[in-house]
């Protein structure tokens, strides 16, 4: 027993004493190894008469625990030392710049186009698509300009030569289309009602100047349906500027107006507020402000007109139609003051006023 | 359309306020475009009586005035030669603002004198150019009186955007009836009475092209003085931006502006015999009162006399027989032309006259008489002399329209309660005649509306129209739209999809999205493409924009090279937009396109190595990236030779699908960077949206089962020498072929030519991936698969395992 006493000590300090984990293995191996310490004691066992090997073996097997356990401890506290010591000496410059990566970001344009999708499309719209290069059928005569009317000089036609396979004059005359109504004729040609679509697309008018270039962005909307009235038109324009602008009581006004294919037109005003630093603000005036107006879009009852040269009949089918420039809407929106920065493309401005591409709105979102 | 307050009144008893006014406009579809108020900006101006003007002791041309105003005596320096004792002008006092200055006043020491105030010029008052002396006001006009008041400027001028559709407020009087109508007061009877002449016109008229002018009143007066017009007229005319130029020619811009009724006045004395109205022909020339010369084209309505054209009818008179101060027997034309030759002629011209904006949108063309009666009075109380008896030539033309009228479409197609007794009374108050009739009546429209009667329509929803005008659409209900269903169908077409899944994943690369033109310059589309003169603008606005877009490629490269300018290199740019192939509905297409220019990524502390001249594997990349982001099968695609001639020819490919292509990518060919004058490299890509297959519905939403091998793949690598001209995905293809089964994958991981490889070789490394599915392979196995590999590779390429 004072062999195990002893042992007992003896192997402490050796434990103790290891200061990497290869001396610590090495003594585990002296002590529990099959030659060990402990096994030659273990051993010796047999030898011994029956009282004296039980009380014998169950010091041993104290013993051997009580190494065991000490061994981990000891392993324990020198893993810890030594990943402290390689944690001491491992260190970077985390304020050094990242690697590089591009940051690429959607035209802001595409971003109002998008959100636009979501909200028309939560009201049931659809998308409708047409040429850019139009004829002056689609872009004039079945809007109900009647040739020569003083309307077509609202607008600033880019012409260009006619296309000699067409024989129909009205066919042949071709135009960069001056605004997307003429999507409203295409899609009401080959579809029936009820039509419940939205369109986009780019415009031209020759016209350059700080507040014009010669192709911008419209968006188009047409309602079709039995029983569809101009107040459907004032709830959906209503719905519509609140969710696009973000402004609960956003203050709407119709205004009467002319355009050829609408009867009755209405122009549509949104509020602001004029502030005193000389900038502005959309929504409603406070008590002590005055309310201000802006045209964002033009919109009515679309004409009988357009309705019978789409072969639709007036007498079964009513609805609205409205259309709206993006840009101005984009630039009121997201506070982008210049319209011509839009075609640019200069990468200082697409990074500042462009959107994430992994951020898209979508219904779920607040757009 | 401009027009002051009180010439409203002349027409309109109203109590109402300016700003009502205003907003009942606008509410009105007469929207207001300003107001301006000169009231409030000339109240400070009072008048004055100079006591005493004496030489300023220092300056040889200056004067020292004791002034007497409404609010004392003050001492005024003053440098206007007519400043003298006793005569009165206007006193502008310190702290005011003078509007023609635009200046201030503080109190001032000129030479040593004191100087509190000024006597002020026209110039001074922003009324005219004239600053050679001070204003001089009448003896009998008091001290204090407003000089505001004095001059007329108290008298607001409202200017409002009309409509196409609503020429008959291009005259105060239509203005005047649709506020009456919209509560603000009532209209005034019109004065007008029936003047007997005394003789008959020694001037006769005929009209020949009888489809443009349908009616013409002519009538001489003689005797008349051409002076000045009266004060009353001049002040109204200038409050609205015209310069009064003669007694009768101001009379005929009073009444085209009063009441929208067009008029001219021909000097008999340089009139060569009677007026005939014809067709002007090819060459025909006149020089117009707009100090115009024009040529005709040949069809114009042409007011000729025995000397030729003398004026294009109802657009501009001409100058060889118009009035100056010693006129004496005029002419006077009242007439009605049709409109739609109106704008034509005005249109080929370019003339923007008065007359042409009211005739070519359609005046009232019963008015002709009355407004010639109106005319002749004016003419006769203000410049004096004698009318003979009227002379006509055509009839009034066929207007009369009337609208079976159910007021039920009120509620129908605009969603508002009007009562039929309201609606009536509207309709009356706007000169409509209605008539009783049931519940649907008949409506008959007023001459002066011509947008209803002469329109193309059964009438129903215009007069709805007006109704809603004076109701006002404030009051419009609001009734939401709301989808079918709960859960709304996609509202996005396959295309539109296509765009902004491509669109996410080229931005999401890096590639910053940009919006150019649809159009550019028509020599550098001839670089890529096609400058067909097809597809060439008749009326650009300028030459780099003539020519609609072959491919956008070139508007990215030019942004590219801009940005590059400003010290933004490195561009990586796209677009997803329409390019032009013909001018049919379907001649457009839409391209996902981007470029890269200069280097891959800035330098960076990491990798210096990392950093490269961009290629055309980025541009690859990009456009399989937007290729898989579109759902299209990329991975069968065939990768080949055969991309746009812009494209560099060795460093180019397109993917294709059988012979569909639905991309192509490479470097920029170098010519072309070098005549566009880019210094720096570019690859490109274009991504065929209209081209890709779109995917089968059929299959249902899901995907193929996924096997997992339960077994370890194992991975090889080899080393081909090949010829130059081997492409690796044959190299590829060829691995693949060796065990169908076995080989899951097999990609190129290294490319190397020089040193240890022969010249014109090159030895590509591969890596195969094995895949066994039931046992581990042995190594013979392996062996036997490597060798198949390598026999395979031999066999397709001539590629020889390198040693």
């Amino acid at each position: 027993m004072t062999d195990i006493v002893n042992l007992k000590k003896e192997l402490t300090s050796e434990i103790t004493a290891a200061n990497d984990l290869k001396a610590l293995d090495e003594v585990r191996v002296s002590v529990l190894g099959k030659k060990g310490r402990i096994t030659a004691i273990m051993k010796t066992l047999g030898g011994m008469d029956p009282e004296e090997r039980k009380t014998t073996g169950q010091a041993l097997n104290v013993l051997k625990d009580e190494i065991a356990d000490l061994l981990k401890s000891q392993e324990a506290a020198l893993k810890k030392q030594a990943m402290d010591e390689r944690l001491a000496t491992e260190h970077i410059d985390i304020t050094l710049n990242t690697r590089p990566e591009r940051a690429g970001k959607v035209h802001p344009i595409s971003q109002t186009i998008d959100e636009l999708v979501t909200i028309f499309g939560a009201m049931g719209f659809s998308v409708a698509e047409g040429p850019d290069i139009e004829d002056d059928w689609h872009n004039f005569t079945a809007l109900n300009f009647p040739p020569g009317h003083p309307a077509r000089e609202m607008q600033d036609t880019f012409f260009l030569p006619e296309d000699p396979s067409e024989t129909d004059p009205e066919k042949a005359r071709k135009v960069l289309r001056t605004h997307t109504s003429s999507v409203q004729i295409r899609h009401m040609e080959n579809n029936a009602p009820p039509i419940k679509t939205i369109c986009f697309g780019r415009t031209y008018r020759s016209d350059w100047d700080m507040t014009h270039t010669p192709m911008f962005h419209q968006m188009e909307c047409l309602y079709i349906d039995k029983g569809v009235t101009m107040a459907h038109l004032k709830g959906c324009l209503t719905d519509f500027v609140r969710a696009f602008f973000k402004i609960d009581d956003l203050p709407v006004r119709f205004r009467p107006s002319f355009f050829p294919f609408v009867e009755p037109g209405a122009e549509v005003d949104i509020g602001y507020v004029k502030l005193s630093n000389g900038g502005m603000r959309l929504g409603k005036a406070k008590d002590n402000e005055d309310q201000c107006w802006m045209e964002i879009l033009g919109s009515g009852m679309v004409h009988p007109n357009v309705l019978k040269n789409c072969g639709i009949d007036p007498n079964e089918y009513q609805g609205f139609a409205f259309g709206m420039g993006l840009e101005r809407s984009t630039m009121l929106k997201y506070g982008i003051p210049d319209l011509r920065t839009f075609f640019d493309s200069d990468v200082r401005w697409l990074g500042h006023y462009g959107f994430d591409p992994l951020n898209r709105p979508n219904s779920a979102t607040n757009y | 359309m401009k027009f002051t307050l009180n010439w409203l009144k002349k027409h309109l008893d109203t109590n109402a306020s300016l700003q009502e006014i205003c907003d009942k406009l606008t509410a009105l579809g007469l929207e207001l475009d300003g107001v301006e108020d000169r009231a409030a900006l000339y109240a400070p101006f009072k008048v004055a009586l100079i006591e005493k003007a004496e030489k300023h002791p220092d300056a040889d041309r200056l004067k020292v005035c004791t002034v007497k105003t409404a609010d004392g005596v003050k001492q005024v320096v003053c440098g206007a030669p007519n400043a003298r004792t006793g005569m009165k002008g206007v006193f502008a006092p310190e702290g005011s603002y003078i509007p023609g200055s635009d200046i201030t006043l503080k109190k001032g020491v000129i030479r040593g004198v004191e100087s509190c105030g000024m006597m002020v010029s026209e110039a001074e008052m922003n009324l005219s150019e004239d600053h050679d002396g001070i204003i001089e006001i009448d003896d009998s006009i008091e001290i204090g009186t407003s000089f505001a008041e004095l001059y007329g400027l108290d008298d607001p001028v409202l200017t409002i955007d009309l409509t196409p559709n609503r020429v008959d407020c291009a005259g105060v009087r239509g203005i005047a009836r649709d506020l009456a109508a919209a509560g603000l007061g009532t209209l005034k009877p019109l004065a007008g009475d029936k003047i007997e002449g005394g003789f008959a016109s020694p001037v006769k008229v005929t009209i020949e092209d009888k489809d443009g002018c349908k009616l013409f009143l002519g009538r001489t007066i003689k005797g008349v003085k051409n002076g000045p017009s009266p004060e009353w007229m001049q002040a109204l005319l200038k409050s609205v931006g015209l310069r009064p130029i003669s007694a009768l020619v101001d009379i005929t811009n009073y009444l085209s502006l009063d009441l929208c009724r067009p008029l001219h006045v021909y000097d008999i004395a340089r009139l060569s015999g009677d007026i005939v109205v014809r067709e002007a022909r090819d060459g025909e020339e006149f020089d117009a009162l707009n100090d115009k010369s024009y040529r005709a084209a040949g069809g114009e309505v042409a007011i000729t006399d025995e000397s030729g054209v003398i004026g294009f009818g109802g657009i501009v008179g001409g100058e060889s027989t118009s009035c100056t101060e010693g006129t004496v027997d005029v002419f006077l034309e009242c007439a009605y032309f049709n409109p739609t030759r109106m704008a034509k002629t005005g249109r080929l011209h370019g003339i923007d006259s008065d007359a042409r904006y009211r005739n070519e949108r359609g005046i009232d063309p019963v008015f002709t008489h009355d407004g010639m009666e109106i005319a002749t009075r004016l003419i006769l109380d203000i410049c004096g002399g004698e009318a003979s008896q009227i002379v006509t030539a055509g009839a009034v033309p066929d207007w009369q329209k009337t609208v079976d009228y159910d007021p039920a479409i009120v509620k129908n197609l605009i969603g508002m309660d009007v009562d039929t007794k309201t609606q009536k009374q509207i309709l009356t108050d706007l000169g409509f005649g209605a008539k009783d009739n049931g519940g649907a009546f008949a409506v008959s429209v007023p001459p002066w509306r011509g947008d209803i009667w002469d329109a193309d329509t059964d009438g129903k929803a215009d007069l709805a129209e007006e109704i809603l005008r004076v109701v006002g659409l404030d009051d419009l209900p609001s009734v939401s739209v709301r989808a079918d269903s709960a859960v709304t169908q996609a509202a996005e077409t396959v295309l539109l999809g296509r765009v902004r899944q491509a669109r996410n994943a080229l931005t999401a690369r890096g590639m910053h999205e940009c919006v150019t033109w649809s159009f550019m310059n028509k020599e550098l589309a001839g670089h890529f493409g096609s400058n067909d003169n097809a597809l060439t603008l008749s009326n650009p606005i300028s030459a780099e924009i003539d020519q609609m877009r072959p491919s956008i490629l070139p508007n990215l490269i030019t942004a590219a090279g801009a940005n590059h300018a400003r010290g933004f290199g490195n561009a990586a740019l796209c677009e997803i937009g329409p390019v032009f192939r013909s001018v049919k509905a379907d001649g457009q297409e839409m391209i996902a396109s981007g470029i890269r220019a200069g280097a891959n990524a800035p330098r960076n502390w990491s990798d210096a190595s990392a950093v490269r001249p961009v290629d055309a594997y980025d541009a690859k990349a990009d456009a399989l990236a937007a290729l898989e982001a579109c759902g299209a099968p990329a991975a069968n695609a065939q990768i080949r030779k055969g991309a746009s001639s812009y494209f560099h020819p060795g460093r180019s490919g397109v993917f294709a699908l059988g012979k569909t292509i639905i991309a192509q990518f490479g470097e920029i060919h170098p010519a072309i960077l070098e005549e566009m004058d880019i210094k720096f490299p570019v690859v490109a890509f274009e991504v065929f949206l209209q081209n890709i297959p779109e995917a089968k519905k059929k299959g249902g939403t899901e995907k193929p089962y996924l096997q997992l091998a339960s077994l370890q793949p194992v991975s090889r690598d080899f080393a081909f020498v090949v010829d130059q001209s081997v492409e690796s995905f044959d190299l590829v293809r060829a691995a693949k072929s060796a065990d169908k089964k076995m080989i899951a994958d097999a990609y190129v991981f290294d490319v190397y030519a020089g040193k240890g490889v022969e010249e014109g070789k090159k030895s590509l490394a591969l890596n195969v991936t094995l895949q066994p599915d039931d046992k581990t392979l042995t190594d013979e196995e392996i062996e036997a698969i490597s060798q198949n590999i390598i026999a395979a590779v031999h066999a397709k390429t001539g590629g020889i395992l390198r040693g």
